[in-house]
């Protein structure tokens, strides 16, 4: 087990490495001198430009930049300043709770509805609230994030004035829409496939044995039947965890939430590269890191699966 | 979220009960694959409904004129931002266009982008996945690190930053925006199809055809591409939706489709300014992204199950 952790450890190197090469060459490639930029209307003498480009390594060969910057964040943790003097560290810390609030209430609402769909949909197979289940997980999963966001926007916010529409300053309340829009399209999938996968165990012999035994209702579902079903829905939880992130560009975009992901949306059109580049880099080590625990974690629950 | 595990996760059957009863399959037991297919697919409401959908929305990019004969570029300001009426069923727009014919004519763009990117990672995908399923070694690992190493950058962002960096040079069009996906866009369809076919691989059928002589590419060719292909496409017809949804996104972002062009990302990102005091700039925008993606998906969800022998029972 050990061996086979440090054997992907060790391969995630290079996917960081050169995936984070990839969105560094992207900014930093951009057309246009974010120097003058920095100056806008202004004149700025030559040594003050001269004195910026250094500071920034904007004079070295492209390599050398994105190594320096990857030097500094391995050995410092630092990940750079914005043009402004403000380190990129200072700002992922202010807006890094926003964004972890909104994935951490997406990830409750979909897990605990999705699975309760799913089993109760299974349980009353044929019937009218499996039925239901099937015709909303449909929807749902059809359906993309933008437009969910936009409907809870102009339907629980808007009309019924149940919820606020922008903003965070209502507290845990204003991330109830935006994190419902998330959850949306991971509800739909994961009830499915809850409810396929308890279908296919209840109907297996060794659930019919300990029915057979004797053993109460719900014990059989619990302790035999779910048990077994709930590994696929781990790893897919696991995984919609890790690309969250990203996800959460477009909803706190919509809803106005002050999170990582509006901040690198504005960051792009500002072309503020060093902002960028940093918060995608935690965005892709968080991605490739939770599929490593979601791999691990799969090998624990299934004892089939061995990992040399 | 992670399209690969979103496209496993599709592969569960929607709906074992709504689909085909069985009884037709045993009365024909010769069937091919795609007769098969057909006919668990009539029966299936979701097929249905999204063929209708579908037709619906592909004629209305089409053929834009059957739906409304009002030009959407002509608008007066002094109609600006009205309700729905009797003369304007969606309103009008800040410009004081005709709203109803600006929705009709967005289709066009948001479907075109859809086709041609999923027809270009289609062929990606399909050219890549059978070289390195078929070949193994050192062929198929490079392959499949490059295609991690683009699955680890979530499209969104790399979108956003490449359409950014674009967007120097020159006004986006249909074209740019269908490259910048397709370049983030084609790792999920390329593991897919990879799988697809390292499961057929090691057939007695592909062992049969290499006993006999033949050479890699007519196996590739003749016995492998029409074998691993079903959840290619069943998925292809998914991805049509997601990259409608992702244009959307991206033009309402504002690194999309600009001005003057009519989609409906960019309705979405000017209607967002009168949320509260003209809640139909948004709504119809967001109802007709909603149905077509929804129609996309639906279909290719439907296409799928058809496809899978195993999903039949």
């Amino acid at each position: 087990m050990t061996r086979y952790i440090i054997r992907r450890l060790l391969q995630f190197v290079p996917v960081i490495l050169i995936s984070t090469l990839i969105v560094y060459a992207l900014v930093f490639a951009m057309p246009g001198d974010p120097i003058r930029a920095l100056a806008g209307d202004r004149p700025m003498s030559d040594a003050v430009r001269e004195t910026l480009r250094e500071q920034y390594n904007l004079d070295d060969p492209f390599f050398v930049q994105y190594a320096k910057y990857l030097w500094g964040i391995i050995s410092a943790g630092d990940f750079g300043t914005t043009f402004n003097g403000r380190p990129v560290s200072d700002l992922i810390a202010q807006r890094l709770p926003v964004t972890a609030t909104l994935a951490l209430v997406t990830f409750v609402i979909q897990t605990i509805m999705g699975i309760i769909a799913g089993i109760l949909a299974a349980l009353y197979r044929d019937r009218f609230f499996d039925r239901f289940v099937q015709v909303a997980t449909v929807t749902m999963v059809a359906l993309p994030t933008l437009v969910i966001a936009f409907l809870m926007q102009l339907v629980f916010g808007l009309n019924l004035g149940l919820f606020p529409i922008a903003g965070i300053n209502d507290g845990l309340i204003s991330y109830i829409l935006p994190a419902l829009a998330m959850a949306s399209v991971s509800t739909g999938i994961l009830a499915r496939l809850v409810r396929s996968e308890l279908l296919d165990s209840l109907t297996s012999d060794y659930v019919r044995t300990a029915t057979a035994k004797g053993m109460k209702r719900t014990r059989v579902v619990t302790r035999h039947g779910l048990r077994n079903s709930l590994i696929p829905a781990v790893t897919f939880i696991g995984a919609d965890l890790a690309s969250m992130m990203a996800g959460s560009i477009v909803v706190e975009a919509i809803f106005n939430l002050p999170g990582l992901g509006e901040q690198v949306y504005r960051s792009i059109q500002a072309q503020e590269g060093t902002v960028v580049v940093g918060i995608v880099t935690l965005f892709v080590i968080f991605f490739v890191l939770i599929n490593l625990i979601v791999d691990i974690l799969y090998g624990l629950l299934d004892p089939r699966i061995r990992y040399e | 979220m992670s399209e690969m595990h979103k496209a496993e996760a599709r592969t569960a059957p929607i709906d074992s009960q709504l689909e085909t009863s069985g009884k037709s399959e045993q009365k024909t037991e010769e069937a091919s694959l795609l007769a098969d297919a057909w006919r668990s697919l009539r029966r299936n409401p979701w097929f249905i409904v999204s063929a209708v959908l579908l037709l619906i929305f592909l004629t209305m990019a089409v053929f834009p004129q059957l739906f409304t004969n009002t030009d959407p570029r002509e608008c007066l300001l002094s109609r600006s931002r009205q309700d729905p009426s009797g003369e304007f069923w969606f309103g009008t727009d800040v410009q004081g266009c005709d709203y109803y014919s600006r929705v009709i004519h967005g289709a066009r763009n948001s479907i075109a982008i859809g086709f041609i990117v999923a027809i270009g990672t289609f062929i990606v995908a399909v050219l890549l996945g059978l070289v390195a399923g078929y070949s193994g070694g050192w062929v198929d690992a490079l392959i499949s690190r490059i295609t991690d190493m683009v699955f680890a950058v979530p499209y969104i962002l790399g979108a956003l930053v490449l359409l950014n960096a674009l967007q120097a040079f020159q006004a986006q069009g249909v074209r740019e925006v269908s490259f910048v996906l397709i370049i983030f866009m084609w790792p999920t369809m390329t593991r897919l199809m990879r799988g697809s076919v390292i499961s057929v691989v090691n057939s007695d059928f592909v062992m049969a055809a290499r006993a006999l002589g033949a050479g890699p590419i007519t196996i590739m060719r003749r016995h492998i591409l029409p074998n691993s292909l079903g959840p290619v496409i069943g998925y292809a017809t998914v991805f049509t939706g997601i990259i409608i949804g992702a244009e959307a996104v991206l033009t309402f972002l504002g690194v999309g489709l600009q001005l003057p062009a009519i989609s409906w990302g960019l309705q979405l990102s000017d209607a967002r300014q009168y949320l509260q005091t003209s809640p139909h700039l948004l709504l119809f925008p967001v109802i007709f992204v909603g149905l077509t993606v929804f129609a996309f998906m639906t279909m290719g969800d439907a296409v799928r199950d058809a496809l899978d022998p195993k999903s039949k029972k």
